[in-house]
């Protein structure tokens, strides 16, 4: 009997690996990508990368304006991503099923959420680009708009999981629904929250640079000005900072996360 | 006087098959009675009537001379302070302390903005440690929740269910999570309560020897039916095979 499973297995097992291996001849074949020439380019792209990519003296003299813009991009994320929370709390009370109002307002927020996390933050960028043009505003509203979609679903899932029992209970003392929302949803999946916060924060600072390339602002500017410039020393310095940056941000929350949890 | 009369109470969760069906049965001020009867017999379901957290399909509800069903809103939220509820799974907040868990169960007598801001009286407070004390557990008040032991956070949930000063509990297999020695100190303290304060209690509960022991009355539940009501001694095996049907009994007292 069992061993009639594990034949199974294995037969479902090699047949998902042919069919792994002829989509990736295939979408190969379509694209016209050959792995042959990919693999030849690669020792030519490395050299290319230890030549120009190096980070001189002369490119340090930029290290505060680039320092500059970085910390702008840094705040700007943050501040998206804080100001995406609090109207995401919102949306994830009334979007879950634990503490939802009505039907009505939560399917609202889910579909708020959906909307805005399905569209990628570069194509939200690109859509407010036309509308509010090449200026911060743009790049924080397309952080914003993407955060508020994944964290209000995020939000859903914390609640749902942390409160359902205790939200039962507080209702049967005849507490009302603010008091269940406050006492006991809330205190209840915070740090989840706090959690999911700190990696939005994360990765928006990455999506920022790119974002910032789209709308002329912050460190995606300056990378992208000294790109075309063909500066690459500066080029490499400010993709060495973000680097840097990104690995402190991510040390500085798994550190809180230890702490909250 | 009765203090909680069903009278042909149904009960639907989806309009099609009857979870409850035609229940009558009404409970004296200070009895202690439980509710026995196969998984799925609608045991919860039944004390989730009685406080509305489930809204009934037809019959009645009549809970110290209010009709619990035709209540709203604040009348409800009312009505809820007076039934304090114990679960299987305790319910507890697992992040907060066990001194704040109590204080929970003063919630409902709070407006929004005092609950909110945690206005809780000296008296309240007091009160909150006295029951702590009695049920053994005053040395744990400012640890998490989550770091107590089952019977330990069990006993949390009934000084939750204690401190609304409530006339009824309503204890949802209080004991079905709990090993032989915690569930005793459960059922000896849930006992006192009746015993002691004079507060009526209903307990699900699915060892049918427990509510031998415990109770002034047993209700046995089939099917959403009530198949017997009557006190231990009437509970024979013949009607114990009856609420069980008889394979399940050799099962459940294993
Ligand atoms: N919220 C709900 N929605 C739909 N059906 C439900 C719901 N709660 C319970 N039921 C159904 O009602 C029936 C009775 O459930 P109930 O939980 O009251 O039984 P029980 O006697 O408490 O069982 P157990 O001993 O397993 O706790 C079951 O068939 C169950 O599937
Ligand atoms: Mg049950």
């Amino acid at each position: 009997m069992s061993e009639k499973v594990m034949q199974k297995r294995k037969w479902q097992m090699t047949i998902a690996l042919i069919i792994i291996i002829a989509i990736t001849y295939l979408s190969a074949a379509i694209t016209k990508f050959n792995f042959i020439d990919g693999l030849v380019a690669f020792p030519e792209a490395i050299g290319w990368m230890f030549s120009n990519l190096l980070i001189t003296q002369e490119s340090l003299e930029k290290l505060p304006t680039i320092l500059d813009k970085l910390v702008e991009t840094i705040f700007m994320s943050i501040a998206a991503t804080t100001t995406a929370a609090v109207v995401s709390i919102f949306l994830g009370i009334m979007g879950s099923k634990t503490t939802s109002i009505n039907g009505f307002l939560s399917t609202f927020a889910r579909f708020i959420a959906s909307v805005s996390r399905n569209i990628p933050v570069v194509a939200w960028a690109l859509i407010l680009l036309l509308s509010f043009g090449q200026n911060s505003l743009t790049g924080y509203l397309a952080l914003f708009v993407g955060t508020v979609g994944f964290l209000t679903r995020a939000f859903i899932e914390s609640i749902d999981e942390a409160s359902h029992s205790a939200v039962e209970a507080l209702t049967a003392t005849g507490a009302t629904y603010f008091h269940i929302v406050n006492k006991a949803v809330i205190p209840q999946s915070l740090p989840q929250m706090i959690s999911w916060i700190l990696f939005m924060i994360e990765t928006n600072i990455r999506s920022a640079t790119l974002v910032g390339i789209l709308t002329g602002t912050g460190i995606g500017y300056t990378f992208d000005m000294y790109y075309k410039s063909m500066n690459y020393n500066v080029v490499a310095l400010v993709t060495f900072s973000i680097v840097i940056a990104v690995i402190i941000i991510e040390l500085m929350s798994n550190y809180i996360r230890k702490v909250i949890m | 006087m009765a203090l909680l009369q069903i009278a042909r109470l149904s009960k639907s969760y989806d309009n099609e098959t009857k979870v409850l069906k035609d229940i009558s049965f009404s409970v004296k001020a200070g009895e202690f009675v439980s509710i026995i009867g196969p998984s799925g017999a609608g045991k919860s379901t039944l004390l989730r009537c009685v406080n509305q957290m489930v809204p009934i399909s037809s019959g009645e509800v009549i809970f110290d001379n209010a009709p619990v069903t035709q209540l709203k809103k604040r009348a409800l939220r009312q009505l809820r302070t007076n039934i304090g509820m114990v679960f299987q799974h305790y319910n507890l907040v697992p992040r907060l302390t066990v001194i704040e868990n109590v204080l929970h169960g003063r919630l409902g007598y709070k407006t929004t903005l005092q609950g909110i801001m945690s206005r809780f009286t000296e008296k309240e407070k007091e009160q909150a440690f006295y029951l702590l004390r009695k049920l053994g557990i005053e040395e744990h008040a400012y640890k998490r929740c989550d770091q107590l032991s089952g019977g330990q956070q069990q006993r949390v949930g009934i000084a939750r269910a204690l401190i609304q000063g409530p006339k009824l509990v309503l204890c949802d297999e209080p004991i079905a999570s709990l090993d032989p020695n915690s569930s005793k100190i459960i059922m000896d303290h849930l006992k006192s309560i009746t015993s002691e304060l004079g507060i009526t209690c209903l307990v699900n509960l699915h060892q049918v020897e427990v509510a031998q022991q415990y109770s002034d009355r047993i209700i046995g539940l089939n099917q959403g039916e009530v198949v017997f009501d009557g006190t231990n001694y009437q509970l024979t095996e013949e009607k114990t095979n009856r609420i069980y049907g008889t394979e399940m009994r050799e099962l459940i007292t294993v």
